[in-house]
């Protein structure tokens, strides 16, 4: 009998709060933060949550969005496109949301991205850089990062004019992001008259990839391209190292901006010498600086894509106060007409959501396991 | 025969080495209660975690010469989960011994997903690295080419050979091993004849779950990285090993996995990266259409 009643005082403590958050939610503006919060790709989900998280706090205590408060409401999608689509679809039917920084990788941005487009919600990726985001004729879809394209051209360039390549091997990892990527930079490769000796996928999920760099010492490279993510470019660095290939030069994408690369690759030693392209840091911008000694100074590095996704939260206010109502379409039309002033600088977007100047520069990771914008561009 | 062929050779046989020691854990199992342990690629991973626990224990106990950190490793490692093996055993399948067939099935794949949540939760989402415990190659020239070998693969062939022949020695000549075969050939008669077969089972999965660890730790030294999502596309492969070796036979399992990762490699190294599996699963279907029962296999002969 007891037994009955706890089941039953439990079921109306639980109906009652759940009654009571809604209640209160209900007047607040609520943004959905989606990327991997679980998965192999989780260290960015994190950076999503630390940056747009002190954004909003930022943001509410400057008096709100249109007087209202922001509230987060976190989305897992683990890099899966079926889960991004759950979690699309959760945020438009039963949290209701208003905007989305999200997500992260462009194969799980695309799918959730129609589902928002239908519902008229504005979103805006602080780190997918496939093309196909913004090409679909999507009128609220917005990225606060560059496109493939522009960050393939910037790393072909640099193979070619810094690294003199000769022979190029040009990796990917058969997803949406790397091998769109690694299409971009064998495209500029072959405008500049580099064809490369090896174009190969690899699958995401495995660590055994000596048989793939086997290949690249009979091919003789001088130069590897991959591109994917940290947690396959980890071990195929390090396989590279180990099977004496010391000279070959390592070159990758912004998805291995994380200390994570240090761990998956086995230690320090193998990720010295490794390049990267990914936008100019934006911790070395002056608009950024208070930002960033506020991070530091409890004790967190906003590295990576933190910054983005707070200048992501930024760019959704001031749509909405531009726009002067709590409107995804309307904001989006505001964003499209007027510059913002975000903490990556000031920001503008064209008719397709792509900002107008893209900022990809070349950074490479040192013996200590750090990474460093390179003088040398070109 | 050139260096980049024999390397290719040797990637193979490193890969296919440790695919055939996690698929012994499916195999036996399978040959005892003919049941799949779905569950078994979890082992695996929580074997990796585990291994990773164990060195930076010895590590904080200020032991730091190699022999004793890879002993003290493995035998952390293989005793603990051995404890998973047997505890998953007694949880999930033992009650569901005499329901239907497919009861276990279900359970198992419960079991593999509280596991994997299990280690996300416990151990936090990110990915998970163990520092190089040993550096160092060894590089054999051949005609034109070399072949690069690295001290941690050559540990990982000697360990992985080390533990099948092993276990093919418990197997058939100790009394343990005249056990597990009788419980194969016929549960209901072992059992009249004395044979406590409920402890033989337990057993059986405590040896698969402590060649599932030998596996964790050799893979989680030389690839140095894992998460709690590790067990999966390995337990397709060793699952996929066993099966082309002839699910239930041990010897099968072995070969069966040195086969499957020869045959990645090769195909990887002179063909194409990206249709390695397509060609492993091919190489599956025609084993199977032309040998049912896999290569070392016996035929299913059924019962009157």
């Amino acid at each position: 009998m007891s037994q009955t009643f706890y089941k039953k005082g439990f079921l109306a403590l639980a109906v009652a709060a759940a009654l009571g958050v809604s209640a209160f939610a209900q007047a607040d503006v609520k943004i959905g933060v989606a990327g991997p919060m679980t998965g192999a790709n989780a260290a960015f989900g994190e950076q999503y949550m630390k940056g747009a998280q002190a954004a909003a706090d930022e943001i509410n205590a400057k008096g709100g969005v249109n007087g209202e408060k922001i509230v987060l409401v976190q989305g897992d999608d683990a890099c899966e496109p079926k889960q991004a689509v759950a979690v699309a679809n959760r945020f438009v039917d039963q949290d209701k949301v208003l905007g989305v920084v999200g997500h992260f990788c462009s194969s799980s941005t695309i799918p959730a991205s129609e589902v928002y487009g239908d519902a008229g919600i504005i979103s805006i990726t602080p780190g997918s850089t496939n093309p196909q985001v913004t090409e679909r004729g999507l009128s609220a879809m917005f990225r606060m990062c560059g496109r493939d394209d522009q960050q393939g051209i910037v790393a072909g360039d640099y193979i070619v004019d810094v690294l003199k390549g000769k022979k190029v091997v040009v990796l990917h990892d058969k997803d949406t992001y790397g091998q769109g990527l690694a299409d971009a930079t064998k495209a500029q490769l072959a405008k500049r008259g580099v064809e490369p000796v090896l174009y190969e996928g690899l699958t995401r999920g495995e660590k055994d990839f000596s048989a793939v760099v086997t290949k690249i010492r009979a091919a003789g490279a001088d130069v590897v391209y991959f591109g994917g993510l940290h947690p396959e470019a980890g071990p195929l660095v390090r396989q590279l190292r180990e099977q004496g290939l010391k000279d070959v030069k390592f070159m990758s994408d912004d998805g291995i901006v994380t200390d994570e690369l240090v761990t998956t690759a086995g230690g320090p030693q193998y990720v010295d010498g490794v390049y990267m392209t990914f936008g100019a840091d934006p911790r070395l911008l002056p608009d950024s600086k208070a930002v960033v000694d506020a991070f530091r100074a409890k004790g967190t590095e906003p590295e990576g894509y933190t910054l983005y996704a707070y200048a992501s939260v930024q760019a959704l206010a001031a749509g909405f106060n531009g726009a002067k109502k709590n409107d995804g379409e309307a904001a989006a039309e505001w964003l499209k007409a007027n510059p913002v002033q975000t903490v990556m600088g000031k920001k503008e977007w064209d008719s397709k959501g792509d900002l107008k100047v893209s900022d990809y520069v070349v950074y490479q990771w040192d013996k200590d396991g750090k990474y460093h914008q390179l003088e040398k561009q070109k | 025969m050139d260096g980049i062929f024999l390397q290719q050779l040797i990637n193979g046989l490193t890969l296919g080495s440790v695919y055939g020691l996690i698929a012994i854990g499916y195999t036996m199992v399978y040959g005892i209660i003919g049941m799949i342990n779905f569950a078994h690629g979890e082992v695996y991973m929580i074997s990796a975690y585990l291994a990773a626990i164990s060195l930076a224990l010895l590590a904080w106990f200020g032991i730091e010469s190699f022999p004793l950190m890879i002993l003290g490793t493995l035998v952390f490692t293989v005793v603990v989960t051995g404890v998973y093996g047997w505890v998953i055993e007694r949880v999930a399948y033992k009650p569901l011994r005499n329901s239907t067939r497919l009861a276990p099935l279900i359970s198992a794949i419960g079991i593999s997903l509280i596991l994997q949540n299990y280690a996300q939760i416990s151990q936090g989402a990110r990915q998970q690295g163990v520092p190089t415990l040993l550096e160092g190659a060894m590089r054999v020239d051949i005609g034109s080419g070399f072949v690069q070998l690295t001290y941690t693969k050559i540990f990982i062939l000697v360990a992985a050979f080390a533990g099948m022949a092993l276990l093919t020695y418990i197997i058939k000549y100790t009394k343990l091993g005249r056990m597990c075969r009788a419980t194969q050939q016929d549960r209901k008669m072992a059992s009249i004849l004395g044979i406590n077969t409920d402890r033989v089972i337990s057993y059986v999965f405590v040896i698969g779950a402590a060649m599932a660890a030998l596996a964790g730790v050799l893979i989680t030294m030389n690839y140095g990285t894992f998460d709690f999502y590790a067990g999966f596309i390995i337990g397709i492969k060793a699952f996929t090993a066993a099966v082309l070796g002839g699910i239930g036979s041990l010897p099968g399992a072995m070969l069966g996995g040195i086969i499957l990762g020869i045959s990645e490699s090769l195909f990887a190294g002179l063909i194409n990266s990206d249709y390695k599996d397509v060609f492993s699963f091919s190489l599956l279907v025609l084993i199977l259409i032309f040998r049912p029962q896999g290569l070392l296999g016996r035929p299913h002969v059924a019962k009157v």
